[in-house]
């Protein structure tokens, strides 16, 4: 519309009008909003000397692009976030640059199955409730039995997430398969899709409930347990965060469990304490994973059960009274 | 046919088809029983709703039971919509005309409660709503509700759209009806007057659902099958899911016509409509849908069996010759092959010997279901050690059982109350086939 040689019929020239005096009421809107905001900078700018009573402690700080800054002590304000929301928030995000793994020696269980209950007392669980449960295993009716301990093998394609309708159950960046029970809607699909049966569920009011009642929850320890949603091993992502091994690598007393970063290519025993090279470790032992044709990628390694030094006992009956 | 077709005069066909639309004692009484069944089962839900799924007897190792088995159980009953309708329809079968609304209404009915049945199994269903905020389009079971919600619209509009004319001929010619549903239907009638335009919009409306229906039903039982045949487990791993649970489904589906046939006959009278032709024609369907059943089923157990790898073995040793052996072959037996043999026959597709067949069909088909869901779960990969007995072996519990009960009383309701309140048999179609052209709507 700015060719002005063209005639205008009347009904353009009154467009044009109309549209320049929109553009007035426009132009006049921009000066002002520009007016405004000019001066709530002066006044911020105002507030901002007034308080400038301050320390005097320059700080410098990283910005999220990377820029160094300098600013007062008194002018850093706590971004965090506390509680409840802080657990779900880390517990989502992970421990940054590692990838943590498991490996259980099968020659050296003798189902003292003290990790089970350490598992047990530290996630709120029933007797007949295991994150880890050792089983009595024969592969083939000429072949010896042996125990494997048996946890969530924190898959790196895990179809209990993939089945998950809610992202209730997720995979984090630092491996460990995670269950956020507010969100668990308790389908049990993830039950139904997880071949190695590394899942249970709350069927009736968790132990002690009362007691735990009005506690934060800890989506890294799973606890509060609540009725109704699913539970499993999370390789305790909790003492993780704190540097500290897994509740069932630090109760084992025959020093069957190894636990570290694939990363930094290094495991700890939680009997000895003795730091190995991972790869060495899986190398000479031959270790190898659990049903590995089903595409799973488990981060659980197993070395095999040879040169056992003791007898197998048949578990009895280990099986724990009706709950 | 027992009646000449000249015989069906427009008022005939009229009072035959409207008489049983009315309150009267053996209704209130029906209603009556259902109602209070209803109650009694809800109560029992109420127990599992406050103390959680513990009530029942799944636990860890079979966490899927009964309530499961059912919900494939209702959406397999649900699918029969779309095979009289939508296939058989649009083939161009006259003869099923008076069966179709039967079948939507059955669609209708179990592909409404189906949504219920599956919240029963939650172990926290006030948690529903995730289901849409927090969605992940990777499960299954998002497909699965988005595709059972389309199916459930679809029907409603096919088991609606037909009825518009119905409910004009009705709440203009019919003198008798209680005098508060004669503006409902006016309502429902949307001014129709029986005009080629109007007839023409409903035609072509219906002929776009019927065709929607298809990818649609075939949609919903797929997916349903794909529930288990995405997991790894023995028993659930298969490629023919899909279309085994797809032709199961018309088996389950097309007994249940035959059956509600059998009992809206009888008590609403429809001999002059519902002939032995029908149940003739009926039984041949059901005698195909399970010849093609059969077929998969030997799909289904044969090529594993062959092979018998590992986890397989044990899961066809207990089916064949093991715990569940019973219940397999009563089922297989009892509910696939003597009712095929038997459907062979004419004498066995007259109305009271092959509705005897199809309730010993549907029985079958629920407790086929049953063993689809629960022996896979009884022999999981790694052995199931440590634990107390009943989470070895399932065994269902009261609470359970009355649950699983609840969504039949409730479909019974629906389709109690839409074959009272509407012709069971198109109205409109109805006279239009006997030769009535046009009525005259004033
Ligand atoms: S072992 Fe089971 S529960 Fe654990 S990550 Fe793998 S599939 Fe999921
Ligand atoms: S039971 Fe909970 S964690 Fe498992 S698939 Fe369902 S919502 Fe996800």
């Amino acid at each position: 519309m700015d060719d002005n040689n063209t005639p205008h019929s009347p009904d353009e020239s009154e467009d044009q009008k109309n549209s320049t005096r929109r553009n007035f009421l426009k132009n006049l809107g921009l000066a002002g909003v520009g007016v405004a905001t000019g001066a709530a900078a002066l006044y911020s700018g105002h507030i901002f000397e007034a308080k400038k009573e301050v320390s005097g402690d320059q700080k410098v700080l990283l910005t999220q692009d990377g820029k160094l800054v300098q600013v007062d002590s008194l002018e850093i304000k706590a971004l965090e976030k506390t509680g409840e929301e802080l657990l779900i928030s880390q517990g989502r995000e992970g421990i940054p640059g590692r990838r943590w793994v498991l490996v259980i020696d099968l020659s050296k269980c003798r189902n003292a199955r003290k990790c089970i209950s350490a598992c047990q007392d530290a996630h709120q669980l029933r007797p007949e409730q295991y994150h880890v449960n050792v089983l009595q295993m024969k592969d083939a009716p000429g072949t010896a039995p042996y125990n494997m301990p048996k946890h969530c093998q924190h898959c790196d394609n895990p179809p209990c997430v993939s089945v998950c309708p809610v992202d209730a159950t997720y995979k984090r960046p630092d491996g460990i398969v995670l269950i956020d029970n507010d969100r668990c809607i308790g389908c049990r699909f993830c039950m139904a899709a997880c071949p190695y049966s590394a899942r249970i569920f709350n069927w009736i009011e968790p132990k002690d409930a009362a007691s735990h009642q009005g506690k934060d929850y800890n989506v890294e320890l799973n606890v509060p347990q609540k009725l109704g949603t699913i539970s499993k091993c999370l390789f305790s992502a909790d003492r993780l965060r704190e540097g500290k091994l897994p509740y069932c690598v630090e109760a084992c007393p025959n020093g069957v469990y190894y636990f570290g970063d694939e990363n930094e290519d290094a495991v700890t025993n939680g009997t000895t304490k003795e730091t190995v090279r991972l790869s060495k470790l899986l190398r000479d032992n031959g270790g190898y994973q659990l049903m590995p044709e089903l595409g799973t990628k488990p981060r659980v390694y197993y070395l095999p059960p040879k040169n056992r030094l003791f007898p197998f006992e048949e578990a009895g009956d280990a099986t724990p009274e009706k709950a | 046919m027992t009646m000449d077709d000249n015989q069906f005069t427009f008022d005939k066909i009229t009072s035959d088809l409207t008489h049983h639309i009315r309150i009267n004692k053996g209704f209130l009484i029906w209603m009556g029983f259902l109602t209070v069944s209803l109650m009694v089962c809800l109560y029992a839900y109420s127990i599992q709703l406050r103390t959680g799924l513990g009530v029942a007897g799944i636990r860890d190792y079979v966490t899927w039971g009964m309530y499961l088995a059912n919900f494939v159980f209702f959406v397999a009953a649900s699918l029969i919509g779309m095979l009289i309708s939508a296939v058989l329809g649009l083939i161009g079968m006259k003869w099923l005309t008076p069966i179709t609304r039967i079948a939507e209404t059955i669609a209708v009915a179990f592909a409404a409660v189906a949504g219920l049945v599956i919240v029963s199994d939650m172990g926290r269903p006030e948690r529903l709503v995730y289901v849409f905020l927090y969605g992940r389009p990777q499960s299954p079971i998002l497909w699965d509700v988005t595709v059972i919600t389309t199916y459930l619209v679809l029907s409603l509009l096919l088991l609606f759209l037909p009825l518009i004319a119905d409910m004009a001929i009705i709440h203009r010619k019919v003198d008798r009806l209680p005098s508060w549903l004669k503006p409902i239907y006016k309502v429902l009638s949307l001014n129709f007057t029986d005009n080629p335009q109007q007839n023409k919009i409903i035609n072509r409306a219906i002929r776009t659902l019927l065709i929607l229906l298809i990818p649609a039903a075939l949609s919903i039982h797929t997916v349903t099958s794909w529930l288990f045949a995405v997991t790894s487990r023995a028993g659930w791993d298969s490629t023919v899911f899909g279309p085994y649970f797809v032709s199961g489904a018309f088996v389950a589906g097309s007994a249940a016509v035959i059956i509600a046939m059998f009992f809206f006959r009888k008590n609403y009278k429809l001999q002059n409509y519902l002939t032995d032709l029908h149940f003739n024609n009926m039984g041949k369907v059901l005698a195909t849908v399970s010849l093609v059943y059969l077929y998969f089923n030997i799909n289904e157990f044969l090529v594993p069996g062959y092979k018998l790898k590992r986890a397989d073995a044990v899961h066809l040793h207990e089916l064949f010759a093991g715990k569940d052996t019973l219940l397999f072959w009563v089922v297989q037996i009892g509910g696939l092959i003597l009712p095929i043999l038997f459907m062979l026959f004419h004498r066995f597709r007259k109305p009271l010997p092959i509705m005897l067949i199809s309730v010993a069909v549907l029985i079958a088909a629920w407790f086929k279901r049953y063993i689809i869901v629960i022996p896979t779960q009884e022999h999981p990969f790694l052995p199931i050690q440590h634990v107390p007995q009943n989470f070895v072996h399932y065994s269902p519990t009261l609470i359970e059982t009355m649950i699983t009960i609840a969504p039949f009383i409730l479909v019974l309701i629906i389709i109690t109350l839409i074959s009272k309140f509407f012709p069971v048999i198109p109205l409109h179609e109805t006279a239009r086939e006997k030769g009535i052209e046009h009525f005259k709507f004033d």
